[in-house]
């Protein structure tokens, strides 16, 4: 097996040349034959490769549908309809952009789940839970944005009950919502904006953080479903025992992920691009209209968690206050967990029983923000929304000297 | 090698701490001044200044009864010449109001009052529903079919059905939960009235 000590190749011809001037081959030893990954790692270890997936997904669609789309209020609407129904291909080119949205919430997601299960956000990987967390927040905001530019009257209204959520703040609210919409209702200078935004300054920000996540994960390395560190076990050659190079072994790997994920993509985008109103909602198919509001405004469905939180609490400035601590408990959460061991499986029953009480609160408040918000939906909601706290703010107490069963020294591994 | 390299006998720490400070301080304000133009050009354009300037209203060319809709800053202002009737029928449903006396809604110290306005006899109100912001609807005659025997007449949101009456104060069992807002608004005379601009404001 390689590994990050040994020689690189001696190269003569054209890779000689190359190698003297581009660390071509230092790189792939450093970073894929000579990375070594825990040889345990499950079906959850997907979601982040799959991440890339769908945001190469995104930039390429992207890049090819700004190529048609007319930014401006009297264009906007047109200009897809004229993707969906003249350009070659557009339509096409479109489902796959919306359809990759909601994948790539779908797998950042779970990706983010599988940090609960296994700890992966303990020490001495809390930067790289950060800087996942900034990654999640710019890509909220770049759904957002983008969700906006078809200009359809769901875009229209959603960019209203969002922008405004900026007005409750105290003092500075109303005059911080003008300076956003750059007008004094959604207009067309907050169309153009967003487009700017969406196309060239997020994706930017978000391309420079993935590469601070990937910089930051090499650094320490992955965690692994056992939660123990490799480098703690080390062969007579200085190689993690418990270590494989990610190079063929996780590549490999990776493209049945991959395909998986390619095949349930094609999936939704040839049979169900809509996915019931899911994927791209019904009133979205009428152009903006100041003067009509669609009968009921719910965001897509990756933001309903942290909408059904909004709406939970009927004053407006303590329904965004909560909206934003629901962010900012999920940021803090390094800190908050105290126990002294990261994968779940050494964990006690009270630790599993708690996040259980999580994935159930997050996905009933998702379900509940896209109900109306009324008789029994707001209690519920209110509910959910205090076990989805509960889970956080309690997280101190009941994970501080948990009794937790033994780790084994090496991880657990059976070959098939 | 000349002199020139030769490190000096000794570093003057406080005069290089305070060159790296004047240095880091100067740069730092240098690109707060840089951010000015950036930030500034967010802002609502002369353009869209000007297309929400204060709007003036003759009002000659309302009659009485009737509500004309105007735009100002994309928002939709009905403007309801009320009848002495319609302004009689406001008294006598207070126990059915959320907030009879406006205190927890939105609008200038001139219009928290019975009628919700300057001038009795004409109503200026934000078309936009509080609950979710759609256009309530003017249903202004008595005791119509669907809004029961007991209605006074008022607006009716289809959006989610919230009620309000002529001085646009919502119902008990409406989903909104304030009375419609009112822009401030002045009369430069007895036959105009000018919405966007009030003595807070000062002159148009």
């Amino acid at each position: 097996m390689a590994g990050s000590n040994d020689a690189l190749p001696v190269r003569t011809g054209f890779l000689g040349w190359l190698n003297k001037r581009l660390p071509v081959d230092q790189f792939v030893r450093d970073q894929l034959t000579g990375y070594f990954a825990p040889k345990n790692f499950n079906f959850w270890y997907y979601f982040g490769v799959l991440s890339l997936v769908a945001l190469v997904i995104q930039l390429v669609t992207g890049i090819f549908l700004t190529m048609h789309y007319k930014v401006g209020e009297a264009t906007a609407f047109d200009s897809v309809e004229y993707i969906m129904r003249e350009v070659p291909f557009g339509w096409l080119l479109r489902y796959m952009h919306s359809t990759g949205a909601s994948f790539f919430f779908i797998v950042v997601y779970l990706h983010m789940f599988r940090a609960f299960l296994y700890g992966s956000y303990k020490a001495p990987r809390e930067l790289l839970w950060l800087f996942g967390m900034v990654v999640y927040l710019a890509l909220m905001a770049e759904a957002f944005m983008g969700y906006v530019l078809p200009w359809g009257n769901m875009s229209f209204w959603g960019a209203q009950v969002i922008v405004n959520i900026f007005g409750t703040i105290p003092v500075i609210g109303p005059g911080l919502v003008e300076w956003i919409r750059g007008d004094y209702g959604i207009a067309d200078a907050t169309l153009n904006r967003f487009f700017s935004l969406h196309v060239a300054a997020v994706p930017l920000v978000l391309l420079l953080l993935v590469v601070l996540h990937l910089v930051a994960l090499r650094q320490n390395g992955s965690n692994n479903p056992d939660g123990i560190e490799i480098k703690e076990k080390l062969g007579a050659d200085g190689k993690p025992l418990d270590g494989i190079p990610f190079h063929p072994y996780y590549t490999v790997k990776d493209l049945v992920g991959v395909g998986l994920f390619l095949v349930a993509f094609a999936i939704v985008v040839f049979f169900v691009p809509t996915f019931g109103g899911l994927f791209l909602e019904t009133p979205n198919f009428e152009p903006a209209n100041a003067l009509s509001t669609p009968e009921h405004i719910a965001p897509s469905w990756y933001f309903t968690p942290f909408y059904a939180i909004l709406r939970a609490i009927p004053n407006p400035g303590m329904g965004a206050l909560a909206m934003a601590s629901s962010l900012v408990v999920l940021i803090l959460v390094p800190w908050l967990d105290r126990s002294p061991v990261k994968s779940t499986r050494y964990r006690p029953l009270r630790w599993k029983i708690a996040l259980t009480v999580f994935a159930v609160s997050f996905i009933a408040l998702g379900y509940l923000g896209l109900q109306p918000a009324e008789g029994i939906y707001v209690l519920l909601a209110r509910i959910f929304m205090t076990l989805y706290f509960a889970f956080f703010i309690l997280m101190p107490f009941y994970t501080r000297g948990e009794s937790t069963s033994r780790v084994p020294e090496r991880v657990t591994y059976s070959s098939h | 090698m000349s002199d020139h390299s030769a490190p000096p006998a000794e570093v003057d720490q406080d005069r290089r701490g305070f060159l790296l400070f004047a240095t880091v301080a100067t740069g730092a304000i240098g690109a707060a001044f840089a951010a000015v133009p950036f930030v500034a050009s967010w802002s609502p354009s002369e353009r869209a200044r000007a297309a929400g300037a204060p709007v003036e209203i003759d009002l000659t060319k309302i009659e009485a009864g009737q509500m004309v809709t105007y735009v100002y800053r994309k928002k939709a202002m009905y403007v309801v010449h009320r009848t002495p009737e319609m302004i009689a029928s406001l008294a006598g449903h207070d126990g059915k109001l959320k907030d009879a006396s406006s205190a927890d809604s939105e609008q200038p110290a001139y219009a928290k009052n019975a009628t919700r306005a300057a001038r009795e006899d004409f109503l200026v109100v934000e078309g936009t529903c509080t609950h979710l912001g759609c256009l309530p609807k003017p249903r202004f005659e008595k005791g119509m079919a669907d809004l029961g025997a007991d209605w006074p007449g008022g607006f009716f949101c289809p959006c989610h059905g919230s009620r309000f009456d002529l001085a646009g104060r919502v119902f008990e069992g409406s989903p909104a939960g304030q009375n419609l807002r009112i822009p401030i608004y002045s009369y430069p005379s007895d036959k105009t009235l000018i919405i966007g601009v009030d003595a807070t404001t000062g002159a148009a």
